[in-house]
């Protein structure tokens, strides 16, 4: 029986989107976590390789496969519950869908990843690509109260849970949060929400690298806490010079005290953007990254982000950039090759700052990996913990790189 | 097996001042901080620095030796307990402050480190360590670390896991690995977050590096009286609703308020009320914070607060933290012996399950109290009881059991901030299935494939299935075969959760 046949006969005609031929990878799409589960452990037993895809928005569907499996058919999101300021959705749903009914809810989920507004709440999870909103809200990580993930072997796995404080057993989340799919795929998502801001302002001053980056320490040593504090490059922020943002989130009365001692710390430089503007300015910012081939994101102490930026600055570039300086993130993005990418990172784990590939064609995943080399005695505890997820090898994710 | 030579190779290593052998000093680690829980381990190791602490570890794994690693032993779930067959290895002596970066709000400690000493070593520069869990004048951030320590402060500012930037660990067989980077990003995957709450399972935290915030300089804290548990519950919903974060949010109820009053950590809590509620607002403007407690005491007013009383000074607002910080002694007064209990519901859920706890208590004819963290929904129902009295330990342990499944079944969980250990063993099951339960075990063995770091905690081996492609030492990938033993096997359930040994 054929691969195509034998998807057909488990999970339906339906589950085949596409039935490939002419080099094309078919594209299966399970309609429920047990068939994702279903699926994966007919691939264990034949041995199949596995790509993984969302919406196709972020990382580039040209992973060598016997099949693509997405999950873009598990989409719904059972529940949202505003008094306990948390959700439960599963991971094929578009984060703009998802955005948009957490807000008839009245609730928020303080992400603002890179890509297209339609991108999977899976591919985010997977890939832990937070946005500037990690300066007031935390990593991806942080957000997520517990997720279900279907294992290589098919194996249906739940970790963590529904409440906001969870300690029972070992956080397993925390490995399949930006664990770019080697352990498992992501099938169901407990969130972490917060109550839509009542007020929401987003402050932009136009200058050169070096004033502004002095600025933004002022900022953060007047003490104030913004939701965002982004230091973006020209092109990114579609400006003359690099821009510094700056947005505020919270009660009406938090906003304008910040307000206030955003003023102070900067003379009054900053200007208000309308709503419609602040949504325009972000958004355009987000989907940049998914305009450009290769991203990646890196990230030191706060105080060496400025060296960090010229470090980049001589090796790729600095064209596509955004920095958050209060916690020392930086999402790069832009063509370089393999040869670059590899002395970069070379040259950033001498600082102890990793650099981790987010988005790439297979050919500069496949050469670099996502994360490339580790630290003292990880590497065997994370080939350890594939053999535990994925005993067959049936996920292609290029982890660690050929290097 | 631990022998004489072995000893003896142990005092090579930390001194003779710090191996005990003597029962008298071995019955000191007997208990945590749970007193329904006691075994008395082999040796009790004490090494006084980084690189004793590797050679001991070295050497144990030389000797096929299970060890248990222990901070100052306040946890609530006999997480830091070794039997007879186990070294006890206390770090407490590791206590020194390695690094302290005021530009970059990073510190970095070694395991024994009081949790308050760091605050208090950061207070100059104006920062501090968010993290406050009760104990915090005595717990260590070692075992904060271990446990994934939550705290009153951490429903606005996170648990310990969201403080942590990286770590330097002893693996069970001696092998050192770096986690994370010094900055925070993970380094590969999510090692770190993995390793925090991990409950000692997968090896020791050498140095930790933390995340230090900057000290609130406007801070607000009221108390609101209820006159109904219900009431009290509603009002913490509505306030978490609204949008405003407290820094702190919680509950304690008549049981709770009457023991504190009665002690010396009186606090001036209305002795009639049902409940009260601590609520703590903080920021950066004195005007945000004071528009944002007007709007929480019209909040709690409009959900039937009968006072509001908002602490005018410092010393108010610390006398009012004494008496909740110190609600479990002063519950010492209402009994002899105390079962501490840690569950989590949906914070919607808690007027609901606060009245099934009440209920739970009349049945089983025991006074539970009420003391928690009500903002993220962390309950501590408090058993007091005397344990002398025949029979009532198992009364306790059935009320205990009741409690916990109420929880899970209002859609909570069985631990917020105390861990598994051994006291929650037998709970983990109504919250995983098996498969999941042998995913943990599987990763447990990716770190110690022995399984003799703090063996016997956190993931109820009984419950678990045959996990062959995690095996340790496999031949390779794809060289694993898929095996399936089935459910649990109702004969191996592990011994009564209480007293491995009599008192």
């Amino acid at each position: 029986m054929s691969l195509l046949d034998r998807v057909r006969a488990l999970l339906g005609d339906d589950a085949v989107e596409i039935a490939g031929g002419a080099g094309a990878v078919p594209r299966v799409a399970p309609a429920s976590p047990d068939a994702v589960a279903l699926l994966l452990g007919t691939a264990r037993e034949e041995g199949w390789r596995v790509r993984l895809e969302g919406a196709g928005t972020w990382l580039p569907a040209d992973a060598p496969a016997d099949l693509a499996l997405t999950t873009r058919r598990l989409d719904r999101v059972p529940a949202v519950e505003p008094q306990d300021l948390s959700a439960t959705a599963e991971a094929g749903i578009g984060c703009d869908l998802l955005r948009q009914q957490l807000a008839d809810h009245g609730t928020w989920l303080a992400l603002d990843p890179p890509g297209l507004a339609g991108r999977t709440l899976g591919s985010v999870v997977a890939t832990a690509t937070a946005g500037p909103l990690r300066h007031g809200f935390g990593a991806v990580r942080d957000h997520i109260l517990g997720v279900t993930f279907v294992t290589g072997d098919g194996r249906l796995v739940q970790s963590g849970g529904r409440v906001v404080k969870n300690v029972a057993g070992y956080d397993l989340t925390k490995l399949e949060a930006g664990g770019f799919g080697a352990f498992g795929v992501i099938v169901l998502v407990h969130l972490r929400l917060r109550a839509l801001p009542r007020a929401d302002q987003t402050f932009v001053l136009e200058g050169t690298r070096e004033d502004l980056t002095q600025l933004a320490e002022d900022v953060a040593a007047a003490g104030l806490q913004p939701a965002a504090l982004e230091l973006m490059s020209p092109a990114l922020a579609r400006r003359e010079g690099w821009v510094l943002a700056v947005r505020l989130a919270g009660s009406a009365a938090l906003v304008a005290a910040e307000e206030a001692g955003l003023r102070g710390a900067s003379g009054g430089r900053f200007t208000a953007l309308r709503a419609e503007e602040a949504h325009g300015f972000w958004m355009r910012a987000a989907e940049s990254f998914a305009t450009r081939p290769i991203t990646f994101r890196t990230g030191g102490l706060p105080d060496s982000s400025d060296e960090l930026l010229d470090l980049l600055q001589h090796q790729v570039g600095d064209e596509w950039v955004s920095a958050s300086p209060g916690v020392g993130a930086i999402r790069w993005a832009g063509e370089t090759t393999v040869d670059r990418l590899r002395r970069l990172r070379r040259t950033l784990a001498g600082l102890e700052v990793p650099l981790t590939l987010e988005r790439a064609p297979w050919s500069v995943r496949s050469a670099v990996g996502h994360f490339g080399a580790y630290r003292e005695g990880v590497g065997p505890l994370v080939a350890g913990l594939r053999r535990t997820f994925d005993p067959g090898e049936a996920f292609v994710v290029a982890v660690e790189g050929s290097d | 097996m631990i022998t004489a030579g072995l000893v003896e190779a142990l005092t090579g290593i930390v001194g003779a001042r710090h191996v005990r052998t003597a029962p008298a000093e071995r019955l000191t680690y007997a208990r945590d901080g749970l007193p329904t829980h006691r075994r008395v381990p082999a040796v009790v190791v004490l090494p006084g620095s980084r690189d004793e602490l590797v050679a001991v570890v070295r050497l144990l794994a030389a000797h096929d030796v299970p060890f248990v690693p222990r901070g100052a032993g306040t946890g609530l779930s006999g997480g830091a307990l070794a039997d007879g067959a186990a070294v006890l290895l206390v770090l407490t002596r590791l206590n020194r402050i390695l690094s302290l970066d005021p530009a970059n709000r990073v510190a970095v400690v070694e395991p024994g480190v009081v949790n308050v000493r760091l605050s208090a070593a950061a207070a100059p520069h104006g920062l501090y360590y968010a993290p406050d869990p009760s104990s915090q004048t005595a717990c260590t951030i070692g075992g904060n670390v271990a446990e994934n320590a939550g705290g009153p402060h951490c429903l606005k500012y996170g648990v310990t896991a969201q403080h942590v930037l990286a770590l330097e660990v002893v693996l069970a067989d001696g092998r050192i690995a770096q986690l994370g980077s010094p900055g925070g990003e993970p380094w590969g995957p999510d090692m770190v977050g993995l390793f925090v709450g991990s409950e000692g399972n997968f090896g020791i935290a050498t140095r930790i590096a933390v995340r230090l915030l900057p000290l609130p300089r406007a801070v607000r804290t009221l108390l609101a009286a209820f006159a109904s548990l219900r009431a009290a519950g509603e009002a913490v919903s509505a306030v978490i609703a609204s949008g405003i974060v407290p820094a702190a949010l919680e509950m304690m109820d008549q049981s709770c308020i009457r023991a504190v009053e009665d002690s010396v950590y009186a606090a001036g809590y209305p002795r009639d009320a049902a409940a009260v509620l601590l609520v703590e607002l903080d920021g950066r403007s004195d005007e945000a914070v004071a528009a944002e407690t007007a709007t929480v005491q019209e909040l709690l007013a409009a959900h039937g607060a009968a006072s509001i009383r908002v602490a005018a000074d410092q010393r108010e607002r610390e006398r009012l933290w004494q008496g909740r910080k110190k609600a479990f002694g002063a519950m010492g007064r209402l009994s002899s012996d105390l079962v501490v209990q840690d569950a989590v519901v949906p914070r919607s859920a808690l007027p609901e399950v606060l009245e099934t706890i009440g209920r739970i208590a009349a049945a089983y004819q025991l006074t539970v109290s009420n003391v928690f963290h009500a903002g993220d929904g962390n309950l501590h129902p408090n058993i007091s009881f005397d344990a002398r009295v025949p029979g009532l330990r198992t009364r306790v342990d059935a009320a205990s059991t009741a409690i916990m499944e109420a929880c899970v079944a209002a859609g909570g969980t069985i631990t917020g901030e105390h861990g598994v250990g051994l006291d929650k063993l037998r709970y983990m099951p109504l919250i995983f299935d098996a498969e999941s339960l042998s995913a943990m075990r599987a990763v447990r063995r990716v770190w110690d494939p022995e399984e003799r770091v703090n063996p016997g905690k956190v993931v109820p081996v009984h419950a678990c299935r045959e996990w062959v492609g995690a095996a340790p030492r496999a031949a390779g990938p794809g060289s694993a075969q898929r095996t399936r033993v089935g459910a649990a096997d109702p004969g191996a359930a592990p011994r009564a959760s209480w007293e491995d040994v009599p008192a």
